[in-house]
């Protein structure tokens, strides 16, 4: 053969493999309102950056005739590229080819591409788009799901993982997002469940739609599996390509620094809150008030919003912000929100994101239901991951920080480096009018008039406790600030951390209550 | 997205102007414990019925057999008495927590 026609095979041989499930499943993949798997890549990355690995792999099936078929690329695309020009491994499983099926050879391949971002300390995104396991191919298909798993586990830390889901991803498939960092998931395409409604209807009896079940909108509000939710699936890529511009590439790295940008004027940090403290405000205008460009990335934004998380730049460098909601719930710690929070935590203090925690709770949500499932040990979650974490930890009190909440918010106790507190804050073990029904309760009770003697005791204990000071007398917080000085203390205190080094004794691994 | 409502929320005697979300709003309410009730503990279908109503019954004696998941789980008396009523029959899917047998 010349060289002309080995090149002209070559041709041949690509563009046959190129286009997957050929030109009628395509369409059909377009007609449900998804892109194929290719195009999803090349959106996503910036232009002509996408290298793809492994186009001619072939699959491994023997039986039920799967040797008499050819499945292009074996379902499954895998390469590298590069967002904001910083490059990243990527895969797509490609549902026009056996319905994105999980083989052998496709297995391999995403583990291939994992082990390759773990080794060059790069990215993984992961884009599922698979009907689960290839079951011609038995138990060969679990052994691939079974080492991705493993890859993931290894990876966790090292690299960022990033998993969106552009479609069914469905039984042990779930497992891979669920074990990595950001799960990103898009309004009528994505589903997720462990078991499907056609199983849960005959062994249960129960009947429900697969949007209800694990949809893209229960997966963000219910189960809080994701962490960003997209009307489309172009929507979805600008979202992972702007929590690419905050994060770090390896957990060796930093996240790259921006241009310093002042905070919008629209927010005035000093005429939001409330002074009474059971009045509510959005603690996000307190975020947007002092971060760069008021711009704030929001995680998991519909789900335990209680708490608020996600990330934002101070002096052009990246933070993780926590905040108490006080328009939810009134900003309490519950199993949902403490879960939320570690998670968070660890994630930051893993890529090396200093963390600033604002402050405004009452303390942890009471109920019988709260208890039953389990407040005791999801809550502990939030004091691991605050303890454990070696970042620079920040912490401004804007109101109140009562009881186990004042503890659990990155207090000094917890090993937070600086401890602000607006002269709004009530650092006290509860609010007065709680501590006053208890301390005095043989006052009220035995008072002529008990309604007047509780007023003036709960004025006694508001005027002597609900305030910063006492706290700030024994040391417990650094300073008492000024709401508007807030943004330049924060980007001192960034600038002073840059070196901070907190060592710790050695261990295999903590043992966090999972 | 989920629907929140304003309303109080009370922590340590202070009532709190806030959202209250729909998972908190819908969260199922405490019920005591009652011996003289025997709830299926897990989804699935009656196969059989081992006792009649009126019948005294043993701590230990099977009452019936609820299927689920593909066992047969066998469900014992947690308790010596008298059934008062059965209220479900051979075939019958049940829910969790559904009342299957109650004591007098």
């Amino acid at each position: 053969m010349s060289i002309l026609s080995k090149l002209k095979d070559f041709l041949f041989r690509y563009d046959k493999v190129k286009v997957g499930g050929g030109e009628k499943a395509n369409l059909k993949q377009a007609a449900m309102g998804k892109l194929t798997a290719r195009e999803r890549i090349h959106t996503l990355l910036d232009a002509d950056t996408f290298f793809e690995f492994d186009l001619f792999v072939r699959h491994e099936g023997k039986d039920f005739g799967m040797d008499k078929k050819d499945l292009p690329a074996d379902g499954v695309i895998t390469g590298t590229g590069t967002i904001i020009g910083h490059p990243v491994c990527i895969f797509a499983q490609d549902f026009t080819v056996a319905g994105g099926s999980l083989g052998l050879a496709h297995a391999r391949k995403i583990t291939k591409i994992m082990d390759h971002s773990i080794k060059m300390g790069i990215p993984l995104i992961g884009i599922n788009d698979s009907g689960g396991a290839r079951i011609q191919e038995g138990v060969n298909s679990l052994a691939g799901y079974g080492e991705i798993f493993y890859r993931n586990t290894l990876a966790s830390g090292v690299i960022p993982q990033i998993s969106v889901i552009l479609g069914p991803c469905a039984g042990g498939a779930v497992y891979s997002p669920a074990l990595t960092d950001f799960v990103f998931v898009v309004d009528k395409i994505s589903k997720m469940f462990i078991t499907g409604p056609e199983v849960i209807k005959t062994v249960l009896g129960e009947e429900i739609s697969m949007e209800d079940l694990g949809g893209a909108r229960i997966q963000s509000e219910i189960t809080g599996n994701a962490h960003f939710f997209a009307k489309s699936e172009l929507e979805c890529f600008d979202q992972i390509r702007k929590l690419c511009s905050f994060i770090p590439w390896n957990n060796q790295k930093k996240a790259n620094p921006f241009p310093a940008k002042k905070p919008k004027s629209n927010f005035d940090i000093e005429r939001i809150i409330p002074s009474d403290p059971s009045k509510p405000y959005d603690i996000r205008d307190i975020i947007f008030s002092m971060v760069d460009d008021s711009d704030f990335l929001e995680i998991q934004e519909h789900w335990a919003a209680n708490i608020v998380i996600g990330f934002a730049r101070i002096n052009g460098e990246t933070v993780g912000i926590v905040g108490n909601q006080p328009l939810v719930l009134a900003g309490v710690l519950d199993v949902d929100s403490s879960d939320k929070a570690a998670r968070f935590i660890r994630f930051c203090d893993a890529f090396n994101i200093p963390l600033l925690t604002l402050v405004d709770l009452p303390g942890y949500l009471p109920g019988v239901d709260q208890e039953h499932a389990g407040v005791i040990r999801h809550g502990a979650k939030i004091l691991y991951a605050y303890s454990e974490a070696t970042v620079p930890k920040m912490t401004v009190i804007l109101r109140k920080a009562y009881g186990g909440g004042y503890i659990a918010m990155c207090s000094r106790h917890l090993g937070a480096d600086f401890v602000f507190a607006w002269p709004t804050a009530e650092i006290a073990v509860m609010g007065p009018e709680g501590a006053a029904n208890i301390i005095f309760k043989s006052e009220i009770a035995g008072a002529s008039d008990p309604n007047e003697m509780r007023k003036q005791k709960v004025a006694e204990y508001t005027e002597k406790f609900a305030n910063p000071y006492v706290a700030a007398a024994n040391g417990y917080i650094d300073a008492v600030i000024s709401p508007a000085d807030t943004r330049k203390l924060l980007i001192q205190t960034l600038q002073l951390s840059k070196q901070k080094k907190e060592h710790r004794p050695f261990k295999k691994h903590g043992i966090p209550p999972f | 997205m989920e629907e929140n409502r304003t309303g109080k929320l009370i922590i340590d005697d202070t009532s709190y102007e806030t959202r209250l979300t729909k998972k908190f709003r819908t969260r199922k309410p405490y019920v005591k414990y009652d011996p003289n009730k025997v709830n299926a503990f897990i989804p699935g279908i009656i196969r059989d019925i081992n006792v009649k109503e009126g019948a005294r019954v043993k701590e230990g004696e099977q009452l019936l057999i609820l299927e689920a998941m593909k066992m047969k789980n066998l469900l014992l008396s947690h308790r010596e008495g008298k059934i008062k009523r059965i209220m479900v029959q051979s075939g019958d899917m049940v829910l969790k927590n559904q009342l299957l047998i109650e004591f007098e």
